[in-house]
């Protein structure tokens, strides 16, 4: 238990140095994957329109010139808009974008779990005739079991 | 309780796809307007242009079409990545030049582009007419335009006229459209 919170601590440490790094020292390759060319509405990765080509220059110098992941972002957002983010940001309206699936996904969960509950409740209900079999098989209609009493009466008889 | 809990959820369910369905109807509707425009005047009809406002190049203005009322416009879309917007840029200062004193108005609307790079764009073709800046690209929508350049006319009136250029114009094409907005009614 203890060995598995140690490994726990030591993964989030490392993703956070991770993150940390890509923040102050981002690469061209990352920035090109978080930004959308403003002309074809595609990543700055996919894209060889004129545009993206400036706008992977701009990077570049920007980079060059110690600039953070942020700012950069910060400078081209400030130049086409919030649309130049691949992701739309955690704030404001925009903050629905990143709040309404994670809702989503959590209602989805609960009415599942909802379901199953009721669903396991109703189902040893419904079960509890079958132990009025002996032959391991279904239980026999009332009205069946009450005919097949009558027919072997007969033939006893 | 199950029952009015159910209820609620195939109502909340139902809001959230109408929500969704009118979200997609306004930018259809949105795009269609300006697609509308282009095919309008290829009818002979003459509709108003989008009523936008524009930050000027320096952003310390703002600039309307409406501020032009009673003048004839070109409205020229460009971006200092374009090439053949650096051919245009000569003819449009020309023309600005010679017919300002009859009441045109040459209007470029830079879009989706650096702002320093546009003002570097202006000094280097010595643009005097008037600058928009639209970095994220909102009017080009609006006017159902699909690339760069595409120039449109404005009358005296405020209504489209002549042709909506899509790429780049010849001297001949943009001194027919000039007059035939020139030669609009100002009402």
């Amino acid at each position: 238990m203890r060995r598995t919170a140690l490994i726990c601590a030591l993964l989030a440490l490392s993703l956070a140095a991770a993150a940390g790094a890509s923040e102050q020292k981002p690469t061209l390759a990352e920035l090109e994957r978080e930004l959308i060319c403003p002309t074809c509405q595609t990543t700055l990765e996919l894209s060889n329109a004129p545009i993206a080509e400036r706008m992977r220059s701009f990077i570049r110098a920007r980079i060059a010139a110690g600039d953070t992941k942020s700012e950069i972002k910060a400078a081209l957002v400030e130049q086409f808009g919030e649309r130049v983010l691949a992701a739309p940001p955690k704030k404001g309206f925009n903050l629905l974008a990143w709040v309404l699936p994670l809702a989503g996904a959590a209602l989805a969960l609960g009415l599942l779990a909802f379901a199953l509950v009721r669903w396991s409740r109703a189902r040893p209900e419904a079960a509890e005739p079958a132990a009025a079999s002996t032959n391991g098989g279904p239980p026999l209609d009332p009205e069946l079991e009450r005919r097949l009493d009558e027919e072997l009466a007969r033939y006893d008889g | 309780m199950a029952r009015r809990a159910k209820l609620i959820l195939q109502a909340a369910a139902v809001l959230v796809v109408a929500l969704l369905v009118a979200l997609l109807g306004w930018k259809v509707a949105e795009q269609e307007e300006g697609r509308g425009l282009s095919a309008a005047l290829e009818r002979g009809e003459r509709p108003h242009p989008p009523p936008l406002t524009f930050e000027t190049l320096d952003g310390d203005e703002t600039i309307s079409l409406a501020d032009y009322r009673g003048k004839a416009v070109v409205l020229n879309f460009w971006a200092s990545w374009c090439q053949p917007c650096k051919k245009e840029a000569p003819m449009l200062q020309e023309t600005w030049e010679r017919y300002r004193d009859e009441g045109l108005v040459v209007l470029g609307i830079d879009a989706q582009d650096f702002r320093q790079d546009a003002r570097r764009f202006v000094e280097r073709y010595e643009l005097t007419y008037p600058i928009a800046y639209d970095g994220n690209g909102k009017s080009l929508g609006r006017f159902g335009n699909t690339g760069f350049p595409e120039t449109w006319f404005v009358g005296r009136d405020g209504r489209l006229v002549g042709e909506h250029i899509i790429g780049e114009f010849d001297e001949e094409q943009l001194e027919e459209n000039v007059q035939a907005a020139l030669s609009t009614p100002t009402r």
